[in-house]
């Protein structure tokens, strides 16, 4: 279940001012306190983790807004 | 089609008149006042309201003019050409009102209060930063508490621009006492359910007139001015982009104005000695040249985001790279005010450096070195850095 991994990279990258465990999987993230740079360190840590790259076009608030729109991107690229 | 766009162009140029008129008028010849005072330009801004110009932005549908952005940032910078802090303050309004529009249609109340700052020409103020925060927007320490229908909010903020001249102010806090710092709402507050408590004066080097005084804001207010988009949604959408690009636009109009200022000038060193052509002639083509980057620079974050706002991609504002972009205009625009000042200058010579002179560029300089530091070029460059690390083209 990639949405697992999700979790797990977002608790180890994501800084959030509140548990991974306590968020939903449509919480939204910036109001759960990720930032701009933690959303760097999120992105490259989920390329690592799923032997992605994220294009340009994919990067955007939407992009990294919950666990739902994250796992959504990330299926989609390492489906290709 | 093409001759309804040309009337309103030809709409548009009548009322640009207007406002050149008037700033010629009523707004120049008190600018000097202002800036030595520290005063708020009420004259000014009297003036701004007898043209509507407060619900510049503010749809049709709901009585205001309708402008465009691009039209809003064009009236920023005309005001920019007679008073910084009359046109900052027309900037910062117009902001705040653009965060209405953008997100407040679907909300009845926020729908007739546009109208009603549109009758009562009402203005709007903001208090974004927080003492505590270091100029941080996306986080707050206060939080508004709701009990039934109505919210409490007390806020520090280290600024907030004519926030005593203010109809109604625009703030930011935490959803709720126990949500974190980044979940933000934005809040409009009106004159009868708020107090001001001075904790700081402004008396600063440039834009006086703005009146940026710090306030313990303490207010009250009814659920439904609480806006319905999170803060971090309407900051990216509209109040970022729409402060950059206004506030650009107004200082190109000073840098303008500081051009034609040295321009006058070497024409009548021209003028006095016909055969020799000025030497600071070349200095002036020099620091046109400039002036024109700077002006490319806002005319071309100004129709990337008016072609956003025209289509309907709400992804698209939030796009990095668009970001990005943004905060380059900023940070290119407020170094490009204090060039092309610094460079009229030096073509006038002492008597730009005199405040008693026809040629006085010292409002314009000292006005050119805040741009800088409201919203300091450093927090935007470390934010660019960061989103640069996860763009792969430019």
């Amino acid at each position: 279940m990639s949405v697992n991994k999700v979790r797990e990279i977002l608790a180890q990258h994501g800084r959030l001012s509140v548990p991974v465990e306590t968020l939903q999987n449509d919480s939204d993230l910036y109001g759960a306190g990720l930032t701009s740079l933690a959303t760097v360190g999120l992105m490259l840590a989920l390329e690592d983790g799923f032997g992605i790259e994220f294009p340009d076009s994919a990067l955007s608030r939407k992009t990294f807004a919950s666990i739902n729109a994250i796992n959504d991107t990330v299926s989609t690229l390492a489906a290709r | 089609m093409n001759m309804h766009s040309n009337e309103r162009d030809t709409e548009f140029a009548a009322l640009l008149a207007k406002v050149h008129a008037m700033g010629r008028d009523i707004i120049a010849p008190l600018a000097a006042e202002v800036d030595r005072d520290a005063r708020f330009p009420r004259e000014g801004m009297q003036a701004l309201r007898s043209l509507k110009l407060l619900g510049a932005y503010v749809p049709t549908e709901l009585g205001g003019l309708g402008l465009t952005l691009l039209q809003i940032a064009k009236i920023s910078e005309v005001l920019g050409h007679y008073c910084g802090s009359t046109a900052m303050i027309f900037a910062m309004h117009q902001i705040q009102v653009a965060c209405l529009v953008h997100h407040g249609m679907s909300s009845d109340y926020m729908r007739a209060y546009m109208r009603q700052l549109v009758t009562e020409q009402r203005l709007v103020a903001s208090a974004t930063t927080e003492i505590g925060k270091g100029g941080d927007l996306r986080s707050s320490i206060c939080a508004i508490e709701i009990e039934g229908d109505t919210f409490s909010l007390t806020k520090k903020a280290p600024v907030i621009s004519y926030g005593v001249d203010a109809d109604d102010i625009m703030v930011t806090a935490r959803r709720s006492a126990n949500a974190p710092a980044s979940d933000q709402v934005h809040v409009l507050v009106h004159k009868s359910d708020y107090t001001l408590e001075p904790i700081s004066g402004w008396d600063t080097l440039g834009f006086r007139g703005t009146c940026s005084a710090g306030f313990i804001l303490m207010c009250q207010g009814n659920v439904n001015q609480i806006l319905p988009t999170p803060f971090s949604e309407i900051l990216g959408h509209s109040m970022h982009p729409t402060a950059h690009i206004t506030w650009a636009s107004l200082w190109l109009g000073i840098a303008s104005d500081a051009m034609n200022i040295a321009r006058s000038f070497v024409r009548n060193e021209a003028r006095r000695n016909p055969n020799t052509p000025p030497i600071s002639s070349l200095r002036l083509g020099e620091a046109d040249a400039v002036l024109q980057t700077m002006r490319n620079d806002i005319h071309a974050a100004a129709h990337e985001y008016q072609a956003l706002l025209d289509g309907d991609d709400a992804d698209a504002f939030s796009n990095f790279g668009f970001v990005i972009r943004t905060n380059n205009l900023k940070l290119n625009a407020s170094r490009l005010i204090v060039d092309v000042v610094g460079r009229a200058m030096l073509i006038v010579g002492i008597s730009g450096y005199r405040n008693d002179s026809k040629f006085s560029l010292c409002r314009h300089l000292r006005d050119a070195y805040g741009t800088g530091l409201m919203v300091n070029n450093d927090r935007i460059l470390n934010h660019n850095s960061t989103l640069l690390l996860m763009q792969r083209e430019g």
